[in-house]
């Protein structure tokens, strides 16, 4: 089975993201990278596959060549090969024309089953999953926090606020991975020199008009400076007094 | 905590290869997510951590220089360097399980091993599913082991160990120890499972050093092992300093780990901490601290890097190890000592590392040669005088 997991290279979680001069990008300058949160979660699910079903496990992403640090990790921790689809803009695609790139290219990687991030820690726009599969014309599976898969059909649960749902589904498929899901390994000694020997291929992406363009960034207002209503169990009335008509949450 | 930034003044990161880097950053996630949160713990209630075994096994720390078909990793030296590094950053007791293991077992297995020896054990250590121990040192012996009392005797097929082993890395929790004892042929290297007759490890108890690390006294009383369990390769006591040069190479690096570790955290602190009205690190008494400590890290580093590079090109020597490991746990000790003064009364809680490195770091620079044996080790390499008696 062709088993694919899409991930992203987004800024640390912790990284605060300062505005370009431009006033519409984000200043790249000092920024460190990491695997989106949930894309860990995609690659460690794709590798289960495999070691239960069998095949192969390819990691996509789009994105910039420094990428190839974190597809080495994912080789380590036994993906097969690699595929950048070279796009040293990728932080400013919009989710259409990211899923029409990657759709493409697993249609020539013969795709069978395609994990993602439920969402990209950087946007935070959990399109691209279901964008994929609305482009392939296959199952969509989002949110998903349990999978049993077989050679042709799956049942993932999902978990909503108001309970978990049970779905069943046919393969190709696309499944967006949450929290939960897995724990996703560490790459082992090993691991790491054995992807010394797999391929991280490079693959020129091929622009697409008409996307969305981003005209203008701002940061969050600033927080309200907070405000210290009295000490100990005397201040008690105060502060629901304050809670209920000033910040009006009680 | 916040997120561990090590200090790279010299941007060394561009001397490490692509997977020489993945190694430590795998094992330095390994050690901030897994080790970490329980390190005091361990430490307080004078524990190592056994049920992090199997994960160390899984990511390939025991002897991941040992070739893959004894069931190692086949890493160069500069990786492993890199290992010990980020597990001393843990804790130095982390650090010495793992060195114990791979280069004071598993090596003179691998080294001075029959080929029957390195096939049974080399896979059971490689997969934590044996642990080891290395008995060189004695109640009266320690800087000199060549004065050591242990005799084995060879009756018919087997030989007959007796003796005492004091401070033994592991012994308590050995399946199998390395025991060194004078033959009529000269000091040979044996392997005594831990269910032979006559043997037993009783746990030394009472350190303030090393607490996270099981420290152990070896009781051989008349214990008979075949002719089989005689490590044929190893003769005299260059065997055993020939794994202690392994060891100490290790430390060379964790040295720098564990300094690491105290500079990050002292400097997250100072530039956090207000005394009179401003941040600590904004001083100049704490940046002369800095300063100085930034400089003897990357000497240090620089130091361990070439080192790690010169044994890789199979050209290291002892007495290059011994200046390097010398230094490099001299000023992780220093620099401990120095962080542990900048965090004032909280550096003296397990709550904060800097306390538990440099205890620590007291067994280390006693360990695996003594600073001042290391010292005299230097004066012969340059001098070519001998004043160790
Ligand atoms: C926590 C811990 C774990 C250990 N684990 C192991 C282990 O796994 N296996 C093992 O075999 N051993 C182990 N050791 C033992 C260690 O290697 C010895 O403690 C060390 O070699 C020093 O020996 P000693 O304690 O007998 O000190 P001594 O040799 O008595 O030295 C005492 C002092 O005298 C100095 N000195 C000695 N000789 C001279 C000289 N000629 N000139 C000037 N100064 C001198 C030393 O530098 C030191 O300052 C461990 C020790 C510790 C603390
Ligand atoms: C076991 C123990 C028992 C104690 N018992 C008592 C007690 O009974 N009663 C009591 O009142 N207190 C007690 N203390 C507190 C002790 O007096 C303080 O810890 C001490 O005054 C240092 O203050 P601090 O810990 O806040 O460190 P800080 O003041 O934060 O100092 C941290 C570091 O910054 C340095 N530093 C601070 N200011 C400057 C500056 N301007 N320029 C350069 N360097 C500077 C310090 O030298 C130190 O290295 C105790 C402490 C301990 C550890």
């Amino acid at each position: 089975m062709n088993i694919v997991a899409c991930v992203k290279r987004v800024p640390v979680t912790e990284a605060t993201p300062k505005i370009a001069a431009d006033g519409k990008s984000v200043d790249a300058s000092g920024v460190e990278y990491m695997l989106s949160f949930y894309d860990d979660l995609a690659i460690e699910e794709a590798i289960r596959t495999k070691e239960k079903l069998g095949g192969e496990v390819t990691v996509l992403t789009l994105g910039p060549s420094e990428a190839s640090k974190e597809l080495r990790d994912a080789l380590a921790k036994g993906a097969d090969k690699a595929v950048i689809l070279k796009d040293a803009n990728f932080g400013a695609r919009d989710a259409r024309a990211t899923a029409k790139a990657l759709a493409k290219k697993l249609q020539e990687l013969n795709a069978r089953v395609v994990f993602m991030g439920r969402v990209a820690t950087d946007r935070d726009n959990a399109a691209v999953g279901a964008y994929v599969a609305t482009l392939l014309g296959w199952s969509c599976v989002t949110d998903v926090v349990k999978l049993e898969l077989a050679a042709d059909t799956g049942k993932a649960c999902r978990e909503t606020e108001d309970g978990v749902e049970t779905v069943e589904f046919s393969l190709p498929a696309v499944i967006t991975c949450d929290k939960g899901l897995n724990e996703p390994r560490y790459s082992n000694l090993k691991g790491i020199m054995a992807a010394k020997k797999k391929s991280v291929d490079e693959v020129a992406f091929e622009d697409v008009a008409n996307q969305q363009a981003v005209a203008k960034l701002e940061p969050p207002p600033a927080r309200k400076e907070g405000r210290v209503v009295g000490q100990g169990a005397a201040a008690v009335p105060a502060l629901i007094d304050a809670l209920r008509n000033e910040a009006k949450v009680l | 905590m916040s997120t561990y930034r090590p200090l790279d003044y010299m941007m060394l990161d561009d001397q490490f290869s692509e997977d020489e880097r993945m190694v430590r950053d795998a094992v330095r996630q390994w050690v901030t997510e897994r080790y970490l949160p329980l390190a005091m713990e361990h430490f307080e209630a004078g524990t190592f951590p056994m049920e992090f075994v199997p994960e160390i096994a899984e990511l390939g720390m025991f002897g991941p220089t040992t070739p893959t078909e004894y069931g190692g990793a086949g890493l160069n030296n500069v990786a492993y360097g890199l290992i010990c590094q980020e597990l001393e950053r843990g804790d130095s007791g982390l650090r010495s399980f793992v060195s114990v293991q791979g280069s004071l077992v598993m090596y003179p297995i691998y080294a001075y091993g029959s080929e029957e020896q390195r096939r049974k054990w080399l896979p059971l250590l490689a997969s934590g599913k044996a642990i080891g121990c290395f008995g060189l040192t004695e109640p009266d012996f320690g800087s000199n082991p060549g004065g050591m009392l242990t005799t084995a005797k060879k009756v018919g097929n087997e030989w007959v160990i007796n003796g005492r082993k004091m401070w033994i890395t592991n012994g308590t929790v050995s399946d199998v120890a390395v025991v060194w004892a004078r033959t009529e042929q000269g000091v040979r290297g044996f392997l005594v499972e831990k269910d032979r007759p006559g043997f037993s490890a009783p746990e030394q108890k009472h350190k303030f050093s090393l607490r996270a690390s099981v420290t152990s006294e070896l009781v051989l009383e008349d214990v008979k092992v075949p002719d089989a369990n005689r490590l044929p390769k190893g003769e005299g006591l260059k065997a055993p300093l020939g794994c202690l040069t392994q060891a100490r190479y290790g430390i060379a690096w964790g040295g720098v780990g564990a300094a690491l570790a105290c500079f990050d955290e002292a400097l997250n602190y100072a530039k956090q901490r207000i005394v009179f009205d401003k941040p600590l690190a904004g001083f100049q008494i704490p940046q002369k601290k800095f300063a100085d400590m930034a400089t003897q890290i990357t000497l240090a580093q620089l130091l361990a890097l070439r080192l790690g590079r010169l044994k890789d090109e199979g050209k290291f020597t002892p007495a290059q190890v011994s200046l390097a490991k010398r230094n490099n746990v001299a000023i992780a000790l220093d620099v401990a000592r120095t962080c542990r003064d900048l965090l004032g009364a909280n550096g003296i809680s397990l709550e904060y590392q800097v306390g538990r490195h440099m205890c620590n770091l007291e067994s280390v620079i006693t360990y695996e040669g003594t600073h001042d044996i290391h010292t005299l080790a230097i004066g012969q390499e340059v001098t070519g005088l001998a004043a160790f008696r």
